[in-house]
């Protein structure tokens, strides 16, 4: 795998270390952080004080019968654990959110298209899969945007994005993205906020796909 | 090595990856041959270790008794009742144990590792969605625990506690927040009228002195 050159921002990875971001990021960052040993790491670095705070922290006298039920519990069969296959396009944490079988993708015009994985009042996820050379329409956001390359590459005003790279952008980088020749680009991405389109027919558009 | 800002629009071309945590393999036997400014294995990882490869029930029971009272502790602080705050608590230690074998003390902290169980389970519960997880990393041979690793790794953690014994009790109180409290940034928001951006840069400041004061530590 070639390596990746755009890595999960320390303050956000802190955020997920702690709990504090909603599912749709999480899951891009839990993407990403499966295909990257560094962002996985610093992760780790980043639960550390979770771990000493948890050691220091007052105790609450816990009853005999708890400790006994959690001991009679041991010998339960295990959960079947899952094999993960390295090499596939969807890492595990998408495993929930899509049916590799059956991906149900639907048409946004121009070959590209969009499957929405997961969506609620404050923010969405979403894979995107542009046809090679295509473009996505020029946008720019009202909240912060995560996109992270799952095959291909795409190349923006910021710089190049391939496999396992993360692109974070806020409401001041507007931008377009267009997928490198080659493989067609498939990229997962989360929006925290309704991204807001420049050109009219797009922006007319925008309820219809809820980009 | 706590935080920087978030800089979307930089998205960070980054620093080689390090080897540190990836080093090669020693066994856990060279342990006791590491010069003398090594310190031993905790006790709390040669419980886990013992968990992990013997499935050794009274070293189960020796994490039981360290860890459930003080996640009990944190459990409750978030409003849980008394009988909420063990069954949490009961998830989670099973859990440690069915998940004994995903454990590397190279890569983290006995306490760390429980901690992020105990995130993902409160998490689990009182939010509608969940926190999507990394995939699993397998420990490939566990017969073959880098020893030095791991010891580097519990120094590194004792510079960490000492830093936080130097913050002011309010940043600490601060820090305890961001990392026991059960909710995401917008749901702090929404129960105490602050805007996110003071959330956030109460949490950075009591970060960044952290930061600091790791720095101090470390010359």
């Amino acid at each position: 795998m070639t390596p990746i050159h755009h890595h999960i921002p320390e303050a956000l990875l802190a955020d997920y270390a702690r709990g504090a971001l909603d599912e749709a990021f999480s899951l891009v960052l839990a993407t990403h952080i499966s295909l990257c040993d560094q962002c996985r790491a610093t992760l780790g670095a980043l639960e550390a004080p979770g771990g000493v705070l948890l050691e220091e922290a007052a105790a609450a006298p816990v009853s005999d019968a708890a400790k006994a039920a959690v001991l009679a519990q041991l010998d339960d069969a295990l959960p079947q654990q899952p094999v993960y296959r390295k090499d596939r396009l969807y890492p595990a944490p998408l495993d929930e959110f899509v049916n590799d079988d059956n991906p149900r993708w639907s048409k946004m015009g121009g070959g590209v298209k969009q499957m929405i994985l997961t969506q609620n009042a404050s923010s969405s996820a979403r894979l995107l899969y542009i046809p090679a050379g295509q473009a996505v329409p020029d946008h720019g956001h009202n909240g912060m945007e995560l996109t992270l390359v799952l095959q291909g590459a795409f190349v923006d005003e910021t710089g190049t994005y391939a496999k396992g790279d993360l692109e974070i952008a806020d409401s001041d980088l507007e931008h377009t993205p267009v997928a490198a020749p080659g493989a067609p680009c498939i990229c997962l991405a989360a929006t925290d906020a309704a991204l807001r389109f420049n050109s009219l027919i797009p922006r007319l558009l925008q309820p219809i796909f809820r980009i | 090595m706590l935080v920087q800002d978030y800089n979307p629009a930089s998205a960070q071309p980054c620093p080689p990856t390090q080897s540190g945590s990836m080093a090669a393999a020693r066994p856990l036997a060279e342990a006791s041959n590491l010069p003398d400014t090594q310190t031993e294995i905790s006790v709390q990882t040669q419980w886990m270790l013992a968990v992990r490869d013997a499935r050794d029930r009274d070293a189960f029971a020796q994490l039981f008794d360290y860890f459930a009272p003080r996640l009990k502790g944190v459990i409750m602080r978030n409003g849980s009742t008394d009988s909420q705050a063990e069954d949490i608590v009961q998830d989670v230690m099973l859990t440690v144990w069915r998940k004994a074998h995903l454990f590397d003390p190279a890569r983290a902290q006995v306490s760390a590792w429980v901690y992020q169980i105990a995130r993902n389970r409160q998490i689990d519960l009182h939010r509608a969605a969940k926190r999507p997880l990394p995939e699993d990393l397998p420990v490939l041979d566990q017969a073959q625990d880098d020893a030095s690793a791991t010891i580097a790794l519990e120094q590194e953690t004792e510079k960490l506690r000492k830093a936080l014994t130097k913050l002011k009790p309010q940043q600490r109180e601060m820090l305890e927040q961001a990392y026991f409290h059960d909710r995401s940034h917008s749901e702090i928001k929404s129960q105490t009228g602050l805007p996110l951006g003071t959330i956030k840069s109460r949490i950075r400041l009591a970060l960044d002195r952290l930061r600091h004061e790791l720095k101090e530590v470390n010359t």
